[in-house]
């Protein structure tokens, strides 16, 4: 296991009062994404654990990535991986970044 | 949308649950966010899910109050560790009330299990099996306070090892096709005693040793439907009121039916003997039929239990 911390500044902050949510599962080449508001209006926060060490430079750049499209901040996102892909991880965050903002519809 | 269906073998534990519900109607208790994860997972250098692979809480059905556990089988195939298991306790106990905070007054009118579990989860041994066994306690704690307690299993792990003796509990147990019950998986016989015995790799076999329509005709399953999540929300609300009560009655009969069952079929090399033996039609043709062609070919057949 690897226990990994981002943090990412100057973003904008996310609609206010959103609910906690979960995409993904725990599985081989999956992995789960929270994203939870946070208090600290300034800063993206990620938190990955994962089962696949050594990868710390590959996280870096595609939550950097993400980051990028995204420009958000005031969240806290948090992560279990079982060795997903970076393109696997890149969607799911863009997934849970969708429900976070109600985009998506399954959760009612 | 009314008309559109969803896979229910093909959605994970938070679809099934959000789509069998009243729409907008489930609370979560313990949600990912309240992080109730596994503590013994991280000793074993092992990932956690938020939820430990199991997600309870309240909501509607047809309007009425229940509570409601899903299990999601693509974490660790769905096992029971010590925190997924008490969450499963725990809802039984909120339910008879015996857990303080209930919100649901009076009683909830049912519990309903959306099962996807191959059994108790290794890495925690004793800690797993006991929980198992404290599910099955407030089970039926619950079921004689007379609350209705009702299974559901059509996804892809299936539901075996412990939570196949939790579902056996169950007032009313729906099945899809699709849908697999038992006690050994398939691996585990196969393991145990040989690939002669128990092929695990042959869909086939393992389908109509475990699948739904065989549980349905021997009567382990009450009612079969088709792989859709509407399909499985329309019989649990027609199974609301339906309740086995637990008296020394309903058990004798139902020990009674096992020994006929054991007395029939214990000599039977294949489900396909057992279903020649109930008097089935063409038992050759039973996999390839849909959900109404085969409800009529069980009809004069099965076991109602």
């Amino acid at each position: 296991m690897e226990h990994l911390n981002f943090s990412f500044d100057g973003g904008q902050p996310a609609s206010a009062g959103a609910s906690p949510i979960v995409v993904g599962v725990v599985s081989s080449g999956n992995l789960e994404v929270m994203v939870e508001p946070s208090a600290d209006d300034a800063r993206c926060s990620v938190e990955v654990n994962t089962s696949a060490r050594g990868f710390d430079h590959v996280w870096a750049a595609v939550l950097a990535d993400f980051f990028a499209r995204s420009q958000i901040s005031a969240v806290r996102i948090s992560i279990n991986d079982v060795g997903a892909t970076p393109a696997v991880v890149s969607l799911r965050l863009d997934q849970a970044l969708e429900e976070f903002r109600g985009v998506s519809a399954w959760r009612t | 949308m009314a008309n559109m269906k969803h896979s229910y073998y093909e959605a994970h534990a938070r679809q099934r649950l959000y789509g069998l519900l009243d729409e907008g109607s489930f609370k979560e208790l313990l949600p990912p966010a309240a992080r109730a994860t596994s503590p013994h997972l991280p000793l074993l250098d092992t990932p956690v899910a938020f939820d430990d692979g199991v997600i309870v809480g309240e909501g509607q059905l047809a309007g009425r109050p229940v509570l409601a556990a899903s299990q999601e089988g693509g974490f660790m195939g769905g096992a029971v560790g010590e925190v997924h298991g008490a969450k499963l306790t725990g809802l039984f106990e909120r339910a008879t009330g015996r857990a303080s905070g209930r919100t649901t007054h009076p009683p909830p009118a049912a519990v309903l299990l959306l099962l996807e579990s191959g059994g108790v989860r290794l890495h925690e041994a004793n800690a797993g099996l006991i929980a198992v066994s404290e599910t099955m306690r407030a089970l039926l704690d619950a079921r004689a306070a007379g609350i209705t307690v009702i299974g559901l299993i059509g996804s892809s792990v299936g539901c075996f090892g412990g939570m196949g003796l939790v579902a056996s509990c169950c007032d009313t147990l729906v099945m899809s096709e699709e849908g697999r019950l038992g006690m050994s998986g398939p691996e585990v016989i196969e393991t145990a005693h040989g690939v002669e015995e128990f092929d695990s790799r042959d869909r086939a076999l393992v389908w109509r040793t475990t699948g739904g329509k065989h549980r349905y005709l021997c009567g382990d399953a009450s009612v079969i439907v088709e792989d859709d999540i509407g399909a499985f929300r329309e019989a649990a609300i027609a199974a609301l009121d339906r309740k086995r009560p637990l008296t020394l009655e309903t058990l004798a009969a139902e020990q009674a039916i096992l020994e006929t069952r054991l007395e029939r079929f214990g000599k039977s090399h294949d489900a396909l003997d057992v279903w020649r033996a109930l008097g089935v039609e063409a038992p050759e043709g039973i996999a390839l039929l849909d959900r109404d062609a085969f409800v009529e070919a069980a009809s004069k057949a099965r076991i109602e239990a």
